[in-house]
Order: C-alpha cells, then sequence, then structure tokens
C-alpha cells in the first residue's frame, strides 16, 4: 500500500469512528438477539394458581401438584412428625429460615400457615432436582440419625418435614414455599398470596 | 499428445482454486515425524467421528420433532417405524460416546509426550476450546429425545449457572426460556445442537489443524524434527504425511470401525453407560429419577461438583477442573517434551493423575454415600494437585538427556525372537508322548509344553524391575 501523501491522523480518525459506530451499531441489535431467549410473554402468562382440595387428605399423606411447571408438594404432617421438628434446629443450616423463600404467613416454627399442612415446592434448592419423601426414621440406607424428611437422590441433600435444609450438605437454603392460602378449610390455593401480602 | 477434456477440466480449475498446492502443502509435502505410534491414530479417528456425526446427526433431524410434546415419541418413532433409523441413532449415540473416547486418548497422548509445549500451546488451547464445545453439543443433544435422563440433566447443570451470585438467577431464566426446563428449552437446544454449536466445532477444528501444520507434528520422543534437515530442506526424520500416515490411519480406522460396529449391533446401550436406562422413560417434571448421574464422559466434573460441600465452590470445582487443563503449556515448567525423558516425579504424578480420573469418573457414576463422597474428595485434590503442584515439581526433576535423532520402536517382526524366549522361558516340555505321531508343527511346540512356574516368577520379577526402573 503507498502511504505517500497520506494524512495519517484523518485516516486514523475515519477507523477510529467506524470501529464505534460499528460497535454500537452491533449493541443495540444484541438487545433483541438476546431479549429473544428470555422467557415469552406466554411462558410468563401460564403461572396461573392451582387449587387443592384437600378434604380426602389423609393423616402422613404426600399429594404432588404442578404450579408453574414444578412440582409442590401437600403434606399432612401427623402430631409425631411435628414433636421431632422441634428437636432438629442444632442440626440445621438454617433453622429459623432467615435466609429462605417463603411467603409471611409461613415464616414461622414449622414453616406453614397450619401446623399440619406443609406446602413446599419440590425442587432441591442446589441444582433442582426433586427430592425423595422419606418419611421413614433411620431406614439402613440414611442411617440412624435420619428423622424423616426429604432426601435428594442427585448429590445427597437432607430437609427435615419442614423442607429445612440439614447442615453439610451441597444445599444451602431451605426449600421454597410458594404463596398460598386457603379459600376454606380444605381448599388450597397455591400460587395466590394471602390477602394483604404480594407475592 | 492432445490434452484430453478431463485435463482441460482440471487445468480450468486449477488456475482459478489452489487445489494442487492445498494438497501437497497439507498431505504430500507435510512431513510428519517417522516414529509415530498407536497413540497418534485418535487425532484422525476424531475426525471421522465428527463427520459419523454429521451424516447421522443430518439424516435423524429428518424425522426429529423437537418440541416437548412429539419430541420422546418421535424418537421412538425413528427407531421403529424409519427405515434402518436404529442404525441411524444407534449410529450418533454410540459416535458421541466414542468421541469422547478418542478426545480423552487424543488429549492424554498431548500431556504425555508434551505436545501442548512451546511452540504447540494454541494448537492445545484450540484443542480445549474443541472440548468444551464438545461437551455442551453432547449435554445439549442429550436434551432432545426429552427422557427422565435428558431432563433432570438439564434441570441440574442449567441450574449450576444459578450459583453464580448476583447474575446466577437472570442466566438460568435466560437459558432456559422458562422458569423450568420446558418446550422452550428442548426448541433453543436442538438450533444450538444443530446449528450454532457443530459450526463453532468445525471452525475450531479448521484452526487446530492450521496450527499444528504452521509449527509441525510432535512425536513420541518429543524432539523438533524441523532442526535437522537435508539439503533440500525436508526434516531428516520427517516422512510425507500422505501416503505413509493416510495409510497407517486408514489401519487405525478399519480397527476402530470393528469395535464401533461391534457396539452398534451388539451393546449400543453399553449396559446403560452409552444410553441410560431412565432415558427410556418419558420426562416427568414432578419427578427425579432415584438415582441419577450423567452420561459417563461427565462423570469425573460431576464427581468433583458432588464432592465440594458448598453450592458456589462446588460449581467453582468443576469448571476449575476445566480450566486448570487450558493452563497446562504454563503450569508445567520443564522444558523436555516427552515421558521417555522426563523425571521420575513427574511419571509418578501422571500416573497418581490417570488412576484419579478414571476413579472421579467411577464414583461420578455411584450414588452420593457419605463414603464415597469422602473418597472422591481425596481423587479430587490428587488431580487439582497434580496441576497445581505442577511449577514446583516439575522443577525437581530429574530428567534424562534427550536424543538428537528420533527412536523407532522395535516392530512385531523384530519383538518375535524375544516373545519366543519368553515363552520357552514360562513353558517347560512336557514328558507327555506325541500322540498319533501327526505333523502338526505348530500344536506339537505350543502343546507339548506345560507351564514354568519357577520361570512365570522370573519373567514376572524382570517385569517389575522394568516398571520400576521406567518409574525412576
Amino acid at each position: 500500500m503507498n502511504n505517500e501523501g497520506v494524512d495519517q491522523s484523518k485516516r486514523q480518525f475515519l477507523t477510529t469512528a467506524l470501529t464505534v459506530v460499528g460497535a454500537v451499531g452491533t449493541g443495540y441489535l444484541a438487545v433483541p438477539f438476546l431479549s429473544q431467549m428470555q422467557p415469552s410473554v406466554k411462558a410468563m402468562a401460564a403461572s396461573a394458581p392451582v387449587d387443592v382440595d384437600l378434604s380426602k387428605m389423609e393423616t402422613g399423606q404426600l399429594l404432588r401438584v404442578a404450579w408453574r411447571g414444578k412440582p409442590v408438594w401437600i403434606l399432612n404432617r401427623t402430631p409425631e412428625v411435628l414433636k421431632t421438628l422441634t428437636t432438629l434446629d442444632s442440626q440445621l443450616a438454617d433453622p429459623k429460615s432467615l435466609e429462605s423463600i417463603q411467603p409471611e404467613n409461613s415464616k414461622n416454627a414449622m414453616r406453614s400457615i397450619k401446623p399440619e399442612i406443609f406446602v413446599a415446592v419440590g425442587l432441591c434448592t442446589h441444582l433442582g432436582c426433586s427430592p425423595t419423601f422419606r418419611p421413614e426414621v433411620s431406614p439402613p440406607d440414611l442411617g440412624d440419625k435420619w428423622q424423616g424428611g426429604f432426601f435428594c437422590p442427585c448429590h445427597g441433600s437432607w430437609f427435615d418435614l419442614a423442607g429445612r435444609v440439614y447442615s453439610g450438605v451441597p444445599a444451602p437454603t431451605n426449600l421454597e414455599i410458594p404463596p398460598h392460602r386457603y379459600v376454606t378449610d380444605t381448599l388450597l390455593i397455591v400460587g395466590e398470596p394471602a390477602e394483604g401480602e404480594s407475592a | 499428445m492432445k490434452p484430453s477434456r478431463l485435463n482441460a477440466c482440471g487445468e480450468w480449475v486449477l488456475d482459478r482454486f489452489p487445489l494442487a498446492s492445498l494438497w501437497k502443502d497439507h498431505m504430500t509435502h507435510y512431513y510428519a515425524p517417522k516414529n509415530f505410534n498407536f497413540w497418534y491414530f485418535f487425532g484422525s479417528l476424531a475426525l471421522l467421528v465428527l463427520v459419523n456425526q454429521f451424516i447421522t446427526g443430518i439424516l435423524l433431524t429428518m424425522n426429529y420433532k423437537p418440541d416437548a410434546k412429539l419430541a420422546f415419541d418421535s424418537v421412538e418413532y425413528i427407531m421403529r417405524d424409519v427405515s434402518w433409523g436404529w442404525l441411524v441413532r444407534y449410529m450418533h449415540s454410540t459416535g458421541a460416546s466414542a468421541f469422547f473416547i478418542v478426545v480423552y486418548l487424543h488429549m492424554f497422548r498431548g500431556i504425555m509426550y508434551g505436545s501442548f509445549k512451546q511452540p504447540r500451546e494454541l494448537i492445545w488451547i484450540f484443542g480445549m476450546l474443541i472440548f468444551v464445545a464438545l461437551m455442551a453439543e453432547a449435554f445439549m443433544g442429550y436434551l432432545l429425545p426429552w427422557g427422565q435422563m435428558s431432563y433432570w440433566g438439564a434441570q441440574v447443570i442449567i441450574s449450576l449457572f444459578s450459583a453464580i451470585p448476583v447474575i446466577g438467577d437472570d442466566l438460568s431464566l435466560w437459558l432456559r426460556g422458562d422458569y423450568v426446563v420446558s418446550d422452550a428449552t428442548l426448541n433453543r437446544f436442538f438450533a444450538f445442537h444443530v446449528i450454532a454449536v457443530p459450526l463453532v466445532l468445525v471452525m475450531l477444528v479448521f484452526m487446530h489443524i492450521v496450527a499444528l501444520h504452521e509449527v509441525g507434528s510432535n512425536n513420541p520422543d518429543g524432539i523438533d524434527i524441523k532442526k535437522l534437515k537435508d539439503k533440500d530442506g525436508i526434516p531428516l526424520d520427517g516422512i510425507p504425511f500422505h501416503p505413509y500416515y493416510s495409510v497407517k490411519d486408514i489401519a487405525g480406522v478399519g480397527v476402530f470401525l470393528i469395535f464401533f460396529a461391534t457396539i452398534i449391533f451388539y451393546m449400543p446401550e453399553m449396559g446403560g453407560y452409552f444410553l441410560e436406562h431412565a432415558n427410556f422413560i418419558p420426562a416427568d417434571p414432578m419427578k427425579t429419577p432415584e438415582h441419577i448421574a450423567p452420561l459417563w464422559y461427565f462423570t469425573p466434573f460431576y464427581a468433583i461438583l458432588r464432592a465440594i460441600p458448598d453450592k458456589f465452590a462446588g460449581v467453582i470445582g468443576m469448571g476449575g477442573a476445566i480450566v486448570v487443563l487450558f493452563l497446562l503449556p504454563w503450569l508445567d515448567r520443564n522444558p523436555v517434551r516427552s515421558i521417555r525423558y522426563r523425571g521420575g516425579i513427574y511419571k509418578k504424578a501422571l500416573a497418581l493423575f490417570v488412576i484419579s480420573f478414571i476413579a472421579l469418573g467411577y464414583l461420578g457414576t455411584q450414588p452420593a454415600t457419605p463414603v464415597m463422597t469422602n473418597i472422591a474428595r481425596v481423587f479430587t485434590a490428587i488431580y487439582f494437585g497434580f496441576f497445581l503442584l505442577m511449577p514446583i515439581y516439575t522443577r525437581w526433576e530429574k530428567t534424562k538427556p534427550v536424543p538428537e535423532r528420533v527412536t523407532m520402536d522395535l516392530t512385531l517382526e523384530e519383538q518375535f525372537p524375544a516373545i519366543c524366549e519368553v515363552f520357552e522361558e514360562i513353558t517347560e516340555a512336557a514328558s507327555a508322548p506325541d500322540d498319533d505321531g501327526h505333523q502338526h508343527a505348530f500344536r506339537s511346540v505350543f502343546f507339548s509344553r506345560r507351564p514354568n512356574p519357577e520361570g512365570m516368577r522370573n519373567v514376572a520379577t524382570r517385569l517389575a524391575k522394568k516398571l520400576k526402573k521406567s518409574l525412576d
């Protein structure tokens, strides 16, 4: 290339200007391209609340319902379980649920509106597997320390029957509790916050 | 002689496209060291598997439906109703595992003979990028059959991103395109799996080979063959890639295809390691299978993830296990390339690394019991120790003198007398008389001898001594 008689500073300016304009243009184009991968309006709308009829539920029974595509558990806890739950605090990572996600009406010792009915999103807070329901005490595969709870088969996290995580396992926080409220004594709505509360 | 029509056509093309010089530069006049051994098959085999994945993949897309409602059934449709669909699908699924087998062996070759060292650092970096792209390709491809393992595997791996502080949750939402793994996720994984990642892979393979042909191939002795050239400028220890290595590689392809075809026809699921049993159940977002494990080629990294009892640190450990591989050219401070001339401490370290990699791979397939987790922690420490302590222990090494010229392995023919000698040592002539007097030359030599315990002990001791010496 013959550079004789060329105004180098002007050429440099034009090169820089073109690069900057090109970069800005690319940046603007990146917004629609990247936003395309966000959840669509349809996906965001498909999060309707779910009604659950509790009238036929027996003590100790676990119901699974789908809410926003996620498994939600409704567990009817026995009086023995409720008694055991008060003795576990020292083994738990977050016994008071300070770091965990739950609506105000479930931020209590039993993590529920009614002590015996426990509602939670059935996905481990570690990497999102659905833990298995293991209500029995001290089964051979889990050992003597097991007081009944939810065991995550993927990475071995332990939760008690209030969805509280044990310390020393991979999961960082307690199981998430979805917004929910009772319409009548036996009709539960999952996905709708209690009156006067925001989701 | 009058040039034929065909020649004229050829001339016409050659005047416009440098086909002849490309062929010359990269095949007939690309000089590769003459001492390549068994370990040098896996680069060309990886290319073969890549072509296999492309062809079978294109055929599979003709009948596959990337839709959460239809995907599982469309795969079963390919398996049952499409002519030869089962063959194409098994070639593709077995090809995925075969890809990782040849790539892991190819990478081990590079570590063993120091092929990542100056001036081949970029070849190694491109190779590592290919490895990462390959993992992304395999992971996204595994979601497509929409079985239980597909679903929950994707759920776990995407959740890994949510461990990143601040942006994690938004990032994993953006990757999924929904609040859970769903139709949106399946559809975009299909797009990445069949268009985006294969394009990146092809470009990286191209750059890997361009970089290789710029600096030339390494060899089992780790010697620079370009130092000694003849009067025409051809390396004294070099031979043209074509026909010498093209023919050698075809022999390798033949052996590889025997194994490949055996798996496709007789054990396509490979006992649940190539196609997992739980993946024959359609995806159920409500229920995780009792025991979930990734496919075998991810299990070493998965075992590291599980061994660390903290969500974010686990993800860092898993990612770090791959990142340290990128840094290898700068961690190894020893200028000697080949393991043949390196010190005992490096040989032992490499042996420990291989053991820990295989052990982690096994542990990753097993349920996470406390005992298994503790064992995995030990091997995780060895894995990282191999890399992170490398700048220290590679300085202490007492290396052996590196020869000027490459050394040649004995051929089978040359080894034959030695093999016969060992055979004679571990057996003794039996007194059993020749039964019917027939002249069975081979039978009479081979079967008239009985095992000799004394000789076997001697041979075993010699082997052990030799092994110990080679580790010093």
